[in-house]
């Protein structure tokens, strides 16, 4: 039987007649949570959120609950909360829709957050490009201080938090969240070595600072509504909640869909309706575009609960957190892009290089040269003027990124690479032999 | 500097939203630059002044984020997407013909500053591309077959028939 979707976040959102609005969200019962959350015992609700098992939607999928743990509450210093709307990885678009279309329920779950964790000061940093969105969350806050859900004395509890937006100015690297924080300060996006100064001990300011993702901020309101112990029957133990997967590339109904517990075939074929007619599935990025690719004739190893060994394919992957990384990749942003089998697999890496190399923040030497290296020795080979080696060379230089920069952006460059050579070796040795040049120009994926 | 009587009142509202001035910089710089369609060097010692930083750490912060431009931008600002999503759905052939349909290299600005034409990297708007982001507008689904209106619009914004707000 065809899956269907799992709708909580966007549940309203996507109905006829729904605006961004605050009459929209008041009339489906918006900001309930919050007015209930004020009568609660602050340590009540972060009890809720880390018992729902709740876990970031930014891409590294830590548990939200253990995030507010660490904040270091005894220092005597404001905390601060950061909305991370920053939404610059290949394939993800999931922010866009949760800010243009309900913009009231992430101010809701970033004012529940706020008053779980005593902050009176909130940024929702957005990125440049979508103007549009900082001007809905703007106007949406207006409304919000209007009624009293912004600002002084909240609700009328004496609770007060401001919320502002901020914009980012096109830089990939404040997606990292300590690059955020320094391009908060006004100062140059080069992300903090951490550890040892995690934000929640010293981010903003050098004060305690949480950065969570919109659709992590957006959950915490249906937590507070369902109870963690109901939110948990959604999905499966440790993914809990639902998950916003953006599918981008060749399938026939691309878009954002909003799932739980099913499978990656579940989402290729009944969601997004298959290949294009003609077409076969050839290799699927699962989680945004560093994350490593899988080809989509692989097989995987699992165990049965009983220890009987048995193997499965991609389209048995299940879409969460442990499914994904179980298979060797990481569901990362949940941007998913497909690829047929017209793509030529050098030339999407060519892309992709093409991309990390402009958004190398530069302060790292290995990632700095290296994303340099391997865009310009990609784009060589898709110019069919590949030397020999060069293939070994950008392996090589590949494994000398990742884990030597300062962020974990320097696998962003890694993991494409590696996997990429990995699973497709012959086609690009086969490529750079014969100096051929991939796609038809109409289809290319790199400027010749 | 001649800033428009709107935009220093702006400034004067967005700095004090902040607990340290520092931090109103990028906001500021957005107000500029839609303000004037670039950032001068005059711009940045005027922001310096204002949040009581030095001019350098104005210039680190222009040069760092590709958002901000040193060179006026021309009175439409189309950017192309060409990462991964849109460059699968055509977005190289999308690029070819918005340049020869309107007479503008990517990366260049009209000698007349009527236009910028240039490739950005990933938009967010994946599901939908190619795409592209004219002035504050997002156009999505854009196959050669599609550009017609879409090339309309920008001549039209280029001509100076619509006003554009934002310009960063």
């Amino acid at each position: 039987m065809p899956v269907s979707e799992t709708k909580l976040l966007m549940k309203y959102a996507d109905e006829p007649g729904y605006t961004p609005g605050i009459e929209s969200y008041l009339a489906v019962g918006g900001y309930e949570m919050l007015k209930k959350a004020v009568g609660m015992k602050p340590e009540d609700i972060r009890g809720e959120v880390k018992a729902s098992g709740l876990r970031g939607r930014g891409g590294a999928g830590f548990p939200c609950g253990v995030k507010w743990d660490l904040v270091d509450r005894k220092s005597g210093k404001p905390i601060y909360l950061i909305c991370n709307c920053d939404e610059s990885e290949p394939g993800t678009f999931k922010d866009r829709q949760l800010v243009h279309k309900d913009p009231h329920q992430l101010i809701e779950g970033m004012m529940i957050s706020a008053f779980a964790n005593d902050v009176k000061f909130a940024v929702i940093y957005i990125r440049e490009e979508m103007p549009k969105g900082a001007k809905i969350l703007d106007a949406a806050i207006d409304e919000a201080r209007a009624r009293g859900f912004v600002g002084s004395n909240i609700c009328g509890t004496g609770f007060s938090c401001e919320l502002i937006v901020h914009r980012g100015a096109g830089a990939y690297i404040c997606g990292e969240e300590t690059g955020l924080i320094e391009s908060l300060e006004g100062k140059r996006a080069y992300p903090r070595i951490k550890p040892p100064y995690f934000p929640a001990v010293l981010g903003l300011y050098n004060c305690p600072t949480i950065v969570n993702n919109v659709e992590t901020l957006c959950n915490v309101v249906h937590i507070l509504r369902m109870g963690a112990a109901e939110y948990c029957k959604i999905g499966r133990p440790n993914n809990t909640g639902t998950r916003l997967w953006c599918v981008s590339g060749h399938v026939q109904r691309p878009g954002y869909y909003e799932v739980a517990g099913i499978t990656m075939g579940q989402l290729l074929y009944d969601l997004c309706g298959g290949p294009l007619p003609g077409r076969s599935f050839k290799a699927i990025v699962p989680g945004g575009g560093s994350m490593k690719i899988l080809r989509y004739d692989e097989k995987f190893k699992g165990k049965k609960p009983d220890g009987a060994a048995y193997e499965y394919g991609v389209d048995d992957i299940p879409l969460d957190f442990d499914g994904v990384a179980a298979a060797g990749s990481m569901s990362g942003s949940a941007g998913m892009m497909v690829m047929d089998d017209s793509v030529d697999i050098l030339e999407a890496l060519a892309n992709l290089m093409q991309f990390y190399a402009h958004e190398s923040c530069g302060q790292c030497t290995p990632c700095r040269e290296g994303s340099q290296w391997a865009r310009k020795i990609t784009a060589r080979m898709c110019s069919s003027n590949a030397k020999p080696g060069d293939l070994d060379t950008l392996y090589d230089m590949a494994g000398n990124i990742g884990g030597r920069t300062v962020c974990p952006m320097g696998f962003s460059t890694t993991w494409p690479v590696q996997s990429y050579i990995d699973k497709f070796r012959d086609e690009i040795e086969a490529k750079a032999r014969d100096n051929r040049c991939g796609m038809p120009r109409e289809a290319r994926l790199i400027q010749k | 500097m001649n800033l428009k009587p709107e935009t220093l009142s702006t400034i004067e509202k967005i700095i004090p939203r902040y607990p340290q001035k520092r931090s109103a910089l990028m906001m500021v710089l957005h107000e500029i630059q839609a303000d004037q369609g670039h950032i001068s060097d005059e711009a940045m010692e005027w922001v310096a002044t204002k949040l009581e930083i030095q001019p350098i750490n104005v210039l680190e912060v222009v040069t760092f984020f590709p958002s901000y431009r040193r060179q006026k931008l021309g009175r439409c600002w189309v950017r192309v997407c060409r990462t991964l999503s849109c460059g699968l759905m055509g977005a190289y052939t999308t690029g070819e013909v918005l340049e020869k349909e309107l007479g503008c290299k990517m990366g260049h600005t009209t000698e007349d500053g009527s236009l910028t034409l240039e490739w950005s990297e990933c938009l967010a708007a994946c599901g939908t591309g190619p795409v592209a982001l004219v002035d504050e507008d997002l156009f999505e689904n854009m196959t050669p077959d599609k550009l017609g209106p879409v090339i309309a619009e920008i001549k039209k914004r280029a001509a100076g028939g619509v006003p554009t707000p934002t310009k960063g």
